[in-house]
């Protein structure tokens, strides 16, 4: 008994020292596409213009801002939004009806961004980052990821030329 | 007799593991390793003077390692951000002139919920700054 007790003690107590994972702060051999997909380049020597233009798209798309630095071209923000996926509100009420278990789902999720602007000669360059939080009904974190689909990022510089221009006509 | 091995077992317990965990007020200036080892992890120095340049390259480079820049203050010299791989590791980057010619650069980072000490993902960092920047990292003397 005494032996199960110290046990389950050990590892209770070692599980604190848990390492990261090789590679967390290293450059990969997809860091350089990763990169490509994230950016995008304005041929104008104007990057207060591209950073406001970048506020007006976040805030269409109804993020909130979080923070700013124009100095080195900075926009962080986020939205907080609803979570539940029907797939698995189906299988809530299949586990319950079949087992009568009671299985977490996702229930609400945190999108965060970063926007970032850099002039490179007579362009600005501009590179996103998203990211999200997702809580279960239980209130615990269910899921902590970057959001990397190459379409998203496709849509978010669509819309922002399209910001751009309308910020350059005044609309 | 049962109930005499659950007390013995519950003791044990509270004997093993209360040492070992203090109050956890006490994280608040709670520092594992020395000061001295730990920033010599932690700091490189860049021969530039560009604290603005080196700020937008740090910025850059942890974008290309998968963070989210949380805040960033020109003035201070510092840039917060979070990366999310299920883990959550949070990471503050400061700059500040060395000299007339060099700029220090320091990390610190956490991995979920602990402070990470380890020379190694440091290294990793430092190494991608160093390519974005085009500049060799030295050790702080």
């Amino acid at each position: 008994m005494l032996s199960v007790c110290v046990a389950l003690t050990i590892p209770s107590l070692g599980g604190c020292a848990a390492r990261i994972p090789k590679g967390a702060l290293a450059m990969r051999p997809q860091t350089l596409e990763f990169r490509q997909r994230s950016t995008r380049r304005f041929i104008t020597s104007d990057e207060s213009r591209i950073l406001a233009a970048s506020a007006g798209l976040l805030q269409d798309l109804g993020f909130t801002i979080d923070g700013s630095e124009s100095d080195v071209g900075l926009i962080v923000a986020s939205k907080d939004r609803p979570a539940v996926e029907g797939g698995q509100v189906a299988a809530k009420i299949a586990f319950a009806v079949l087992f009568r278990a009671n299985i977490p789902i996702d229930r609400n999720q945190k999108l965060r961004v970063s926007v970032v602007t850099r002039p490179v000669g007579n362009e600005v360059a501009v590179r996103v980052t998203f990211q999200r939080i997702v809580w279960n009904d239980r209130g615990q974190i269910s899921l902590l990821e970057q959001l990397d689909d190459p379409e998203m990022y496709q849509e978010f510089f669509d819309k922002l030329s399209k910001a751009v221009f309308l910020e350059a006509h005044k609309i | 007799m049962m109930l005499a091995w659950r007390m013995a077992a519950v003791l044990s317990i509270l004997v093993i593991g209360v040492p070992a965990c203090r109050s956890s007020r006490a994280q608040l200036l709670a520092a594992d390793q020395s000061q001295v080892r730990l920033r010599s992890i932690q700091t490189r120095v860049f021969d530039t003077t560009d604290k603005r340049t080196t700020l937008r390259t740090i910025m850059a480079t942890l974008q290309d390692l998968g963070f989210v820049i949380d805040d960033a203050d020109d003035v201070l010299g510092t840039v917060s951000a979070t990366k999310l791989d299920r883990y959550r590791m949070r990471m503050t980057v400061s700059v500040r002139p060395r000299g007339e010619t060099q700029m220090l650069v320091r990390a610190n980072a956490q991995y979920n919920l602990r402070a990470v000490e380890d020379p190694e993902p440091y290294q990793q960092f430092f190494d991608a700054l160093s390519k974005a920047m085009f500049l060799a990292a030295h050790d702080v003397d």
